[in-house]
């Protein structure tokens, strides 16, 4: 165990290293020189902010220096601040929207898996008949139409036509309390929720078939315990262990994934903040949240792969 | 369909830009052939067409009816000036037209008819030119996606699976920094870069992301067909390295990289609607089908069906481009079999 350990934080290690050098290389490999690069069309003309960027940065020093620095910072939690909105510090601005954007992904989560253990299950149980090839139709169909899409038809019925929720923005909880926020993260979460649901289901009815003919099952059945009693009580537990995986590295995921459905609901999370730095050329805050949450990634991926060795003691062993 | 059943192991390939979970090795049965590694015998379109099941048919034809259309668009656009009977995507039809010299006499956010079958959209333009249209960059960026993945990571893949050792753990080090990144973050990171972009920049983006999937795919194929006897007699007969590469192991791997392109390609497609749908794929006033939901979706009150008809075209040809690449997949692992 010790070395399985020793050997994913090596990895960990290394592959941590890369990414923040590929981010950070992000300013330094632009063309031109990066201090125009970071300050964009307005800062050139001036030519003592450019002066005042090059020295923030230290661009006078050589690049293995200057990534050492940035990532010294960076672990302290300084990621620099906006030249485009003077006095934003980059990490102020993760700090803010991070929750915002890691409450949608969780209840998307919650809403798929929710809404997978049955389907998968159904699917599973009913293998080859028509409730398995519906449900898996539906799965292909959800696996095909992009979140956006889904996105905006569920604005024009729940928003446009019956005028239950609101098209767009974001209601915090501490300003207008729970009720309101929730109205306002339903319809982004179920957007994201479907692709997620579809994944997982997927997931879950595989895993199921191969418990559902195991000995121990069948010795369920020959006690006379109901399908129902024996599906969730006896077969699920053990199929659930990829659907942990998979979960642990989808959050992950929609931690960044949630870009364009933040762009369509107007959310004030991490995502519609990237697009707005692109837009705006806002290089120093692209690079902060890119490397946020490429860190968040990697690490999130290394504990699931490790919880998932320490769950599974058959691939601790091999 | 036949009823024979392949064995296959799958593998999880996850991919910078591309699917999450598509199996994709294909190993064969015990019933191979030592050193028979003639390609299998061509098929006539006509029977390969016959064979697919209705739903496969379907998606076929719709295929053909969007490549058709987008290739038909850009030539009448590039060669005829508009002049064959599609109308200009960009010509706002309520607008003074140098053409005819007169002032159009459409509206913005028509409805269906005969002069605009799928009415016309906020500035007045006809919707179904501009789908007709929009087809054209999501098919580049997915065929230049592709032709990346299989020349650069079908090769990469091939080799290291095949060569083993240092070169392997160095190239899959690489591949997985890549994937380290969430992929559409890594994408907008590097979409931000540039300044200007085109079409040819916005394919070389996705191109260069779509490689490390192809990559692992390839590499798990070529990692079981270099286990196998033809490559073993290959080798006792004193075969070079580099020819078996190119003879026995590239021409056993392609089947299933050029199938995985299919599906791939479906993903690709979602990836640019994506990032057309954010303002940030090739620039206006060029119809994508991304940009095209994303301009009707202001006017979603007056009239949903100009959201509904870029969104379907992009849905049914993902949804064809999986049904598919998965046909052909199915296919490729029965081949694969058979070796």
């Amino acid at each position: 165990m010790g070395k399985i350990l020793a050997i994913r934080f090596a990895r960990l290690a290394g592959t941590l290293f890369a990414v923040t050098l590929l981010t950070f290389l992000m300013t330094s490999l632009l063309p031109g020189d990066p201090a125009t690069a970071v300050l964009g069309q307005e800062g050139i003309q001036n030519a003592e902010l450019l002066e005042e960027v090059r020295e923030d940065l230290g661009l006078n020093d050589p690049l293995p220096v200057r990534y050492v620095r940035w990532l010294g910072n960076a672990a302290q939690g300084d990621l620099g601040e906006s030249y485009i909105n003077r006095g934003q510090s980059v990490s102020q601005t993760i700090r803010d929207r991070l929750p915002v954007t890691a409450q949608i992904a969780g209840m998307a989560i919650a809403i798929a898996v929710a809404l997978a253990i049955p389907i998968g299950i159904v699917g599973a149980y009913r293998q080859g008949r028509w409730q398995d090839t519906a449900s898996s139709a539906g799965v292909q169909v959800a696996l095909s139409v992009p979140n956006f899409i889904i996105g905006i038809f569920l604005i024009w019925l729940f928003a446009v036509q019956l005028r239950w929720l609101p098209a767009s923005n974001w209601n915090r909880i501490s300003d207008k309390g729970l009720w309101a926020n929730f109205q306002t993260a339903i319809l982004p979460a179920t957007a994201l929720a479907l692709t997620q649901m579809a994944i997982f289901s997927r997931l879950v009815r595989s895993d199921m078939i191969a418990t559902l003919q195991e000995n121990y099952i069948l010795s369920a059945r020959a006690k006379g315990l109901k399908d129902i009693y024996i599906l969730f009580r006896h077969a699920l537990r053990p199929s659930s262990l990829s659907l942990a995986t998979i979960i642990g590295i989808n959050f992950g995921a929609l931690l960044g994934g949630t870009v364009v459905i933040e762009t369509l609901f107007a959310i004030p999370g991490l995502g519609f903040r990237l697009i707005n730095a692109i837009n705006q050329r806002d290089i120093l805050v692209i690079q902060g949240i890119t490397v946020f949450v490429a860190v968040v990634y990697v690490v999130i991926n290394t504990v699931v792969d490790l919880f998932y060795t320490v769950l599974d003691p058959r691939i601790r062993r091999s | 369909m036949t009823d024979f059943q392949a064995d296959s192991v799958d593998v999880v390939a996850t991919g910078a830009v591309l699917p999450e979970s598509t199996t994709m090795v294909v190993v064969g049965s015990s019933t191979a052939q030592p050193g028979d590694g003639t390609p299998p015998t061509r098929e006539p379109v006509r029977q390969v067409f016959a064979s697919m099941p209705l739903l496969v048919k379907f998606s076929t034809i719709w295929l053909i009816l969007i490549v058709g259309g987008a290739i038909y668009g850009k030539v009448d656009q590039t060669i005829f000036n508009d002049a064959l009977p599609l109308q200009d995507p960009n010509f706002q039809t309520n607008n003074f037209d140098p053409r005819t010299g007169e002032f159009g006499t459409g509206e913005a956010i028509e409805g269906p008819s005969a002069s605009h079958w799928l009415g016309t959209d906020a500035i007045a333009r006809d919707t179904f030119a501009r789908t007709v249209h929009g087809g054209w960059v999501s098919l580049t960026v997915a065929v230049v996606a592709a032709g990346f993945g299989i020349i650069v990571g079908g090769f990469l893949g091939s080799l290291v699976g095949f060569v083993r050792g240092r070169t392997e753990i160095l190239i899959m080090a690489g591949i997985d920094v890549i994937l380290a990144f969430p992929a559409l973050i890594l994408l907008l990171a590097m979409v931000s870069i540039f300044r200007v972009r085109s079409l040819l920049v916005i394919s070389l983006v996705i191109g260069f992301l779509s490689i490390p999937a192809y990559t692992r795919v390839a590499r798990a194929n070529s990692l079981a067909i270099s286990n196998r006897e033809f490559v073993l007699a290959a080798r006792a007969i004193g075969t070079k390295p580099s020819k078996i590469l190119r003879r026995e192991i590239i021409p056993n791997v392609l089947p299933t990289v050029l199938s995985y392109a299919m599906v791939a390609g479906a993903f690709v497609i979602v990836v640019e609607g994506s990032l057309s749908f954010l303002g940030l794929s090739v620039q206006l006033p060029t119809a994508t089908w991304g940009n095209m939901i994303n301009q009707a979706r202001r006017d979603i009150e007056l009239n949903i069906l100009q959201v509904l008809v870029p969104s379907l075209a992009l849905v049914f040809t993902v949804l064809s481009l999986n049904q598919v690449g998965d046909f052909f997949r199915k296919r490729s692992a029965f081949r694969a079999s058979a070796l």
